[in-house]
């Protein structure tokens, strides 16, 4: 029972992370139909941008704000200087030149940070278990990650549902052609879509810096869970992204936790030990072929 | 997309683009003389690798240019055939007569597969669909402790085939010429055929094509098949090649990187595979060579290619193409 409720917790930490990838990504790819392969790359370097400050300045809590902002500032860089001109160019233009970003992006770390990773230490003061229920503890830290990652949900989905801007970004995302007849300034909200899937690749890459490694292709495997999910969800759709990456999240979780102890009781031993991992991490991609047999455009499209 | 020479034959550039094959070709013939002469064999195993993945490449432009099918899962198959003959040499059956046919086999069938669920869906879709079936064979690939595993797989040595030694390093080389030479002169009198015509009217229009009579899923299925044999020949080259498989073969940044072979080649251009291959082998030989951060500039010239050569690098010999 405590298992399945830590492994509950995990999955949902997971999740929630990865929603934070594939939110910005959903978006970039909905709105601009821009297919982003360097959004792994803004993980990786909001991860490493916070091991730096946290180092150099020695506070978690400091550390955060800044990365998150340094991380924008990147992404705004990266769609002045490069995203921009790809708007109008068709879907392999632009996945060869944003997985140039990732050879530059790979390269640029490993000449500013060297090809060790680097150790980033949750805070102190979260270093420990808490005791949820009686007899029942879970790390502190990864509470944080699980708050913070539902504080962002709950943030986008006002931004996105509630406010003048999210309305152009629902716009935009049904159909961009019409919301640019009707004066929507486009230029101004691609890039500011862009700034915010950096910064939330940052809030994704400084939370899970404690838990995974800083390193160099840290961004490439993530990037392809995010994309996972946000088949899942439906391209365009934030809610979509945070019900597939919830969804990714327990899938793999409960996978990795509970597939090769029920192996165990139906096949030899040695032989479900071997297949249980690989079992596990064939189920997302089991899901995502199930979910769009059923539902060809994922599961919330967001052009209807 | 796809090149249309100009009629004129004064016109040099015509004339350029219908012998480059053959210079090619010509070099290539040439190339391990050059190499022994000027005692560097090490550029031989270079060369070969760079064959290989120009047949891998090749088949992907199949689909992917003329299909207009964006397969991201292509290394499955061609991890599949490299895996196939690393297996069966291991459990003792070297004999390349009985291995090859049964790799190609192999990663045809899981080609026909995938191919029948991935090709009822569109676009992206399809991306992501034909890219799942592709780490599911990774994960297995990692998974089987029998074979490797995460590790990979070594093999005792290379297939034997009658009449050609293949340990012998100049011989496999031009086996691999001649292989690599038979698949693009089939390929091209393939897409030449009513076949090939007809795979290019449903990358332009498929409810047409529908309308018209053709069996549009059928003909799709059949490129990806055809496709997916030809890179397992690929994979059956490449694990002789190389002595030892791993999972790294069948990963989805290996797709990726056939993918960005085809792009930077020219998509939908007859010698687009083996150019993209080509180039993008030498560059990281090359780059790799002057400096440690070679990523760095080969992803610069990358963007250099996506900006000064936006049909790849065949689109910069054609002057006209055909909408």
């Amino acid at each position: 029972m405590q298992l399945i409720a830590e492994q509950l917790l995990n999955g949902l930490q997971f999740g929630l992370m990865l929603f934070l990838l594939a939110a910005g990504l959903t978006l970039v790819f909905g709105i601009m139909d821009l297919m982003n392969l360097a959004h792994g790359s803004l993980y990786m370097i909001g991860a490493y941008l916070m091991a730096t400050i946290a180092a150099a300045s020695g506070s978690f809590w400091i550390a955060l704000p800044l990365a998150i902002v340094l991380t924008a500032l990147v992404g705004l860089a990266l769609e002045r200087l490069l995203i921009r001109h790809l708007y109008h160019r068709d879907h392999l233009a632009q996945v060869l030149a944003t997985f140039a970003v990732i050879l530059i992006a790979d390269d640029l770390v490993k000449m500013v940070w060297g090809p060790a990773p680097l150790m980033l230490n949750a805070p102190a003061s979260l270093s420990g278990p808490v005791e949820l229920l009686p007899g029942f503890f879970y790390p502190a830290y990864r509470l944080l990650i699980i708050a913070v990652g539902l504080a962002c949900a709950l943030l986008l989905y006002v931004l996105v549902a509630q406010t003048r801007a999210g309305m152009l970004v629902r716009a935009g995302a049904s159909n961009r052609e019409m919301a640019a007849v009707m004066g929507v300034r486009v230029p101004r909200l691609f890039a500011a879509v862009f700034a915010l899937g950096a910064a939330l690749c940052a809030v994704a890459g400084a939370l899970m810096g404690p838990v995974l490694a800083v390193e160099v292709g840290m961004g490439q495997n993530i990037l392809i869970l995010a994309l996972v999910v946000v088949v899942i969800g439906g391209i365009g759709s934030v809610r979509g992204a945070l019900v597939g990456a919830l969804l990714v999240g327990l899938v793999d979780t409960a996978g990795r936790a509970l597939l090769p102890t029920l192996l165990k009781a139906v096949m030899p031993l040695n032989l479900a030990a071997n297949l249980g991992p690989a079992l596990a991490a064939i189920a997302i991609y089991v899901l995502m072929a199930a979910v769009l047999f059923f539902k060809p455009s994922g599961l919330f499209p967001a052009r209807a | 997309m796809q090149p249309v020479a100009e009629p004129s034959p004064l016109d040099w550039q015509a004339r350029l683009r219908a012998a480059l094959p053959w210079l090619l070709l010509g070099a290539a013939v040439a190339l391990p003389w050059l190499a022994q002469a000027a005692g560097h064999e090490y550029y031989i195993g270079v060369a070969r690798r760079i064959l290989i993945f120009a047949l891998a490449a090749t088949s992907l432009n199949l689909i992917l240019g003329y299909g207009g099918m964006v397969s991201l899962g292509h290394a499955a198959s061609f991890g599949v055939g490299a895996y196939t003959v690393g297996v069966l040499m291991v459990e003792g059956v070297a004999d390349a007569l009985l291995a090859w046919p049964a790799a190609v086999g192999a990663a045809a069938l899981l080609a026909l597969v995938i191919g029948a669920v991935s090709l009822r869906t569109r676009g992206v879709y399809f991306i992501m669909i034909t890219l799942a079936f592709a780490q599911m064979v990774y994960y297995l690939a990692v998974g089987v402790k029998a074979y490797g595993g995460d590790d990979g797989l070594s093999l005792p040595g290379r297939s034997r085939l009658p009449g050609i030694d293949l340990a012998h390093d100049v011989s496999f080389y031009y086996l691999v010429l001649a292989v690599l030479a038979a698949s693009i002169f089939m390929l091209n009198r393939l897409v030449e055929s009513r076949f090939g015509r007809a795979l290019v009217g449903i990358r332009e229009n498929a409810s047409r094509m529908e309308a018209i009579g053709f069996a549009t899923f059928r003909i799709r299925l059949i490129a990806f098949v055809i496709a997916g044999a030809l890179a397992g020949l690929a994979g059956v080259l490449f694990v002789n090649h190389n002595g030892f498989v791993s999972p790294a073969a069948l990963h989805w940044t290996q797709s990726a990187t056939l993918v960005i072979m085809v792009i930077l080649g020219g998509i939908g251009y007859r010698y687009g595979g083996v150019l993209g291959a080509a180039a993008l082998l030498l560059l990281e030989e090359v780059l790799s060579q002057f400096t440690d951060h070679w990523h760095l500039a080969l992803g610069l010239v990358l963007l250099a290619v996506v900006f000064a050569a936006p049909r790849g690098l065949a689109g910069l010999f054609s002057r006209r193409v055909a909408g």
